[in-house]
């Protein structure tokens, strides 16, 4: 299954580091905080996706499902 | 229609039986539903009004869907799904219900109207909401002390009345305390800030149950869908947007105040209600939604009716019911740009583009309204297209929608004030150093998340 990118924007503090690990699909605003492109991430760059995810300072990156997984009611 | 008033001070708007005073009906019927002219006082006062609730559970959750209620607190989400997601996860910890009468928008007024009036009402709605959602507990969520006073005593009338107590919960003011995260968040014990997760309210809430968050006038209509049924709610309104609406019209109106209207009602009317824009050339346009809305022109734009899908399409949003009216001496741009400053020193500081990016856009309108930092000519192109910029740099981008309601807002008064923006190129008009038309609160920030980045 295809998955997209997505940062916790409350959590994530401008170090930039996903936008210098992975800059195919992540840019810097003007004040720093990273802007992700739209749309699944490509099945060549999944692995650097998530070795960027890994190393966020603020754990505010996110690689989930793509599109995001229909609600569920199994709890 | 019929509607009735609460005029004065919005700050003040309590719904205050003094301060009431029912309009001449002018031909439609069955108005008004939720708002009485003068408050209902005590529950067997309401009861001989309204009788007992009559459908209950899962035949009002049909009967919801089937009225094709809407929520009345500015989403317009099918009430009816609504109800059915949380009841079908609720399981064996059982659901929550927040009944939300927060009204953070300052430009509304309806929900205190409707809290002092008909508390009764609201707390049946509460009620058949636990019931049919299965829920365990039940907050009502209010800002102001003398309101959760006033419904502390509604309360305790009704003990052992209702399937489940209801808890009344006094949040802290903010523009953002309202969104449903933040009354989540607050009741689990955190700040009534917009938290971000995964999963919505409905799905994981508070204390990780589904939680249905309804605003305070969709559950007193679901109070009188239980009791007149379905065909009776869709006897007002129109077939896309059926039943009635609470709305408050100020700014340049005569009688500004809260008003019953049938949903899809031309906005002119609307207005009417309100003895029409109180000043000298007519309606110049209306910032329809509130702060959270946007600018509807005046001339036959105010033919719109005044439904949320009727006024999405034409530019504008219903929200949750918020008509302000601008005089035709007005200044769309000055009063857009004292809108987005006060909306800006609402951000609750937790995220980066919101805290960054709504200082910019207000000190860039700022700019092209009132000509502020100087350098001419030069200054007013840069702001506007640094504007077009930083609207996509804020939307979308933050926990909750504030960044989202602002870039829109802006968007819509460089569309419906194009003329205007030209003019303000030699330099502010002179409505734009004049007074202002609205009444923006001037109130201090909310307690910021963490420091300033």
């Amino acid at each position: 299954m295809s998955k997209r990118l997505r940062v916790n924007p409350i959590l994530c503090e401008a170090h930039g580091v996903c936008a210098e690990l992975l800059p195919e699909l992540i840019r810097l605003d003007p004040w720093g905080y990273p802007i992700l492109a739209p749309g699944p991430v490509p099945p060549g760059l999944e692995s650097l996706a998530r070795r960027t995810v890994a190393s966020c300072p603020a754990l505010a990156l996110l690689l989930e499902p793509s599109p995001p997984a229909p609600a569920c009611d199994t709890r | 229609m019929k509607g009735s008033s609460v005029p004065g001070e919005m700050a003040d708007l309590t719904g205050d039986e003094a301060a009431t005073r029912a309009l001449a009906p002018a031909g439609s019927t069955g108005l008004p539903r939720v708002l009485p002219p003068v408050p209902v006082g005590g529950l067997r006062a309401h009861e001989k009004q309204h009788g007992v609730p009559g459908l209950r559970g899962v035949a009002l959750i049909g009967e919801v869907e089937r009225s094709g209620l809407t929520g009345r607190g500015g989403a317009a989400f099918p009430a009816g799904k609504k109800l059915r997601s949380v009841r079908e996860r609720a399981g064996l910890r059982g659901a929550v219900v927040i009944a939300n009468g927060m009204e953070s928008e300052p430009a509304s007024a309806k929900d205190a109207a409707l809290l002092a009036r008909a508390p009764h009402l609201v707390l049946d709605g509460i009620a058949l909401a636990a019931e049919a959602t299965s829920a365990r507990s039940a907050y009502l969520c209010v800002r102001r002390q003398a309101q959760a006073e006033a419904l502390a005593a509604a309360i305790a009338e009704r003990d052992g009345y209702d399937p489940v107590p209801v808890e009344l919960a006094l949040v802290p003011e903010g523009y953002v305390s309202s969104a449903e995260t933040s009354l989540v968040r607050y009741i689990n014990g955190g700040p009534a800030l917009p938290g971000f997760s995964a999963q919505r309210p409905f799905e994981r809430g508070v204390r990780g149950r589904p939680t249905l968050v309804s605003n305070v006038e969709t559950l007193a209509n679901l109070a009188l869908v239980s009791r007149h049924g379905a065909d009776w709610f869709r006897s007002a309104g129109t077939a896309s947007a059926p039943g009635s609406a609470l709305v408050t019209v100020s700014g340049a109106a005569r009688h500004p105040g809260v008003y019953e209207i049938a949903l899809g009602t031309p906005v002119r009317d609307v207005l009417e209600l309100a003895g029409g824009g109180g000043e000298i050339g007519g309606v110049q346009a209306v910032l329809a939604g509130g702060y959270f809305g946007s600018w509807l022109p005046g001339g036959a734009a105010l033919g719109t009716p005044a439904a949320p899908d009727a006024l999405r399409a034409a530019g504008a949003a219903f929200g949750a019911g918020i008509f302000l009216v601008l005089p035709a001496a007005g200044c769309g741009l000055a009063e857009t740009a004292r809108v987005v400053r006060y909306l800006a020193g609402q951000s609750a500081g937790q995220c980066g583009p919101c805290l960054n990016g709504l200082p910019a856009i207000a000190d860039a309108l700022e700019q092209v309204a009132f000509g502020t930092g100087g350098a001419g000519r030069n200054g007013h192109d840069r702001a506007l297209r640094w504007l077009r910029d930083l609207f996509g740099l804020v939307e979308g981008r933050g926990a909750c929608h504030l960044p989202d309601g602002v870039a829109r807002l802006v968007a819509s008064a460089l569309r419906v004030f194009a003329d205007d923006v030209r003019a303000h190129k030699r330099g502010p008009c002179l409505a734009a150093r004049g007074h202002p038309v609205f009444a923006v609160p001037s109130r201090p920030a909310p307690a910021r998340a963490g420091e300033a980045r």
